[in-house]
């Protein structure tokens, strides 16, 4: 693997094929966990070492595992990391523990971590799996921490948990609430589409390309059409 | 007469007040991705709220009665994902096998749900929350039913989105996310019903 190519595969998952912004995976712990920006950064890095323990390991095993029963041992793989990511923060972050909740537990059924096994780990080398690993991790992480610090700094005038005395005054509490959630997400969608001027590839509307069984789909608004499109 | 009220009160809040899907963000994607089409968003929603409460009469005991008998209640996440995908392929043998229209009907969007967080996030809450077996039970109805509810009303409002012109950069998914917001809205005006009507 040229040294070039490497970067491309450590960079594409910032900006150019963000998870978040751009493929629209991992929709439920963006919108959920992004009213503090602690919590967002916690949620980011957990699913950062996460995704880069399963992708190396899926890539490792990819010449053992059968095609057929690939999709389950891609959950259990990533339900082991989950578990053991969940007891180190239970253990060493109490704090980001009660607050993430149960969200914590849903790493394991987040798309962007099961679309990147499906999409890349299981095709590619351990190297590149990992470095894939660490940009989408990076990405979600950065779009999280780009989210939260909006719904936190508009809706709860403070950051990082310091409160900014200047905000109080303005502060629009709806942001930090479930509405504003999906409100701030719609238009960050919009905006990278803007900056990017279409040029991101909007392969899919929603989450399809990390979808484990877009290849036997039978429901038109979710099949390989739209995929490929 | 006191344990129906708090399965009223459990019911209630599961389908209006903590609507999983438009305030606790779970099972976002096939809201995003089925609710194009009135069918359609019936079926998946029906879909889940079968399994849901499958997949909660199934996990339950196997909390209470495996795990947290050997000690072993960290395996918790690996079990409950392993049990909910085992469930979803059987049920979808079995419906393939003896009901066909029924199939046609629910068993498409079968395969989907393995990786709904829904499903997953309401049988680990149940737990969390130290729901009884009827309680959990009952949550899951609520859960799946507020999940296909949302998926309804938010078809709807999906099919004038198509008609109208939407400036270019929030076409697809821009709009739609912001239109989910206000059903949104309109579900954050139910919080406190459920101490007005029961308290």
């Amino acid at each position: 693997m040229s040294k070039n190519k490497s970067l491309s595969v450590l960079t594409n998952g910032i900006l150019k094929e963000n998870p978040v912004l751009v493929l629209i995976l991992g929709t439920c712990p963006t919108l959920a966990t992004t009213t503090k920006v602690t919590d967002a950064l916690g949620m980011g890095l957990a699913a950062l070492v996460v995704l880069l323990c399963s992708n190396v390991f899926i890539s490792l095993l990819r010449k053992i595992i059968p095609e057929t029963m690939r999709i389950p041992c891609y959950i259990v793989i990533i339900a082991g990391f989950v578990t053991i990511v969940k007891m180190l923060i239970q253990a060493f972050l109490p704090d980001l523990y009660s607050s993430l909740g149960v969200y914590l537990d849903l790493i394991t059924v987040n798309c962007i971590i099961l679309g990147r096994a499906e999409m890349f780990a299981g095709k590619n080398s351990v190297a590149a799996s990992a470095l894939d690993g660490i940009g989408m991790g990076t990405g979600f992480t950065l779009a999280l921490f780009a989210m939260a610090t909006v719904r936190e700094v508009f809706g709860a005038a403070s950051f990082a948990g310091i409160s900014i005395p200047f905000m109080e005054a303005y502060k629009i509490e709806f942001l930090s609430k479930a509405p504003g959630g999906l409100l701030v997400y719609g238009l960050l969608i919009a905006l990278v589409y803007a900056v990017t001027k279409g040029k991101a590839p909007h392969k899919v509307s929603f989450s399809c390309a990390g979808c484990d069984h877009r290849d036997t789909c039978k429901i038109e608004t979710c099949s390989k059409k739209e995929a490929q499109a | 007469m006191e344990q129906m009220k708090i399965l009223l009160i459990i019911l209630f809040s599961a389908v209006f007040v903590d609507n999983y899907v438009l305030s606790r963000f779970l099972g976002i994607c096939p809201f995003l991705g089925v609710s194009k089409k009135f069918d359609q968003a019936s079926g998946m929603g029906i879909a889940v709220t079968v399994v849901m409460l499958i997949a909660t009469a199934v996990t339950w005991p196997i909390q209470y009665f495996v795990l947290n008998a050997l000690n072993m209640g960290y395996l918790q996440n690996i079990v409950f994902i392993l049990v909910i995908a085992t469930l979803v392929q059987i049920l979808e043998m079995l419906l393939r096998k003896l009901s066909p229209a029924l199939y046609k009907g629910l068993g498409v969007y079968l395969p989907l749900i393995t990786t709904n967080c829904a499903v997953l996030g309401v049988t680990i809450n149940n737990i969390i929350d130290g729901y009884s077996f009827a309680e959990s039970m009952v949550s899951s109805l609520g859960c799946g039913l507020g999940f296909l509810l949302a998926m309804v009303l938010f078809s709807g409002l999906r099919s004038r989105i198509n008609e109208s012109n939407i400036p270019t950069p929030f076409r697809g998914l821009a709009v739609t996310l912001i239109a989910a917001s206000f059903i949104s809205l309109v579900f954050m005006g139910f919080s406190g019903i459920v101490e007005n009507i029961f308290g």
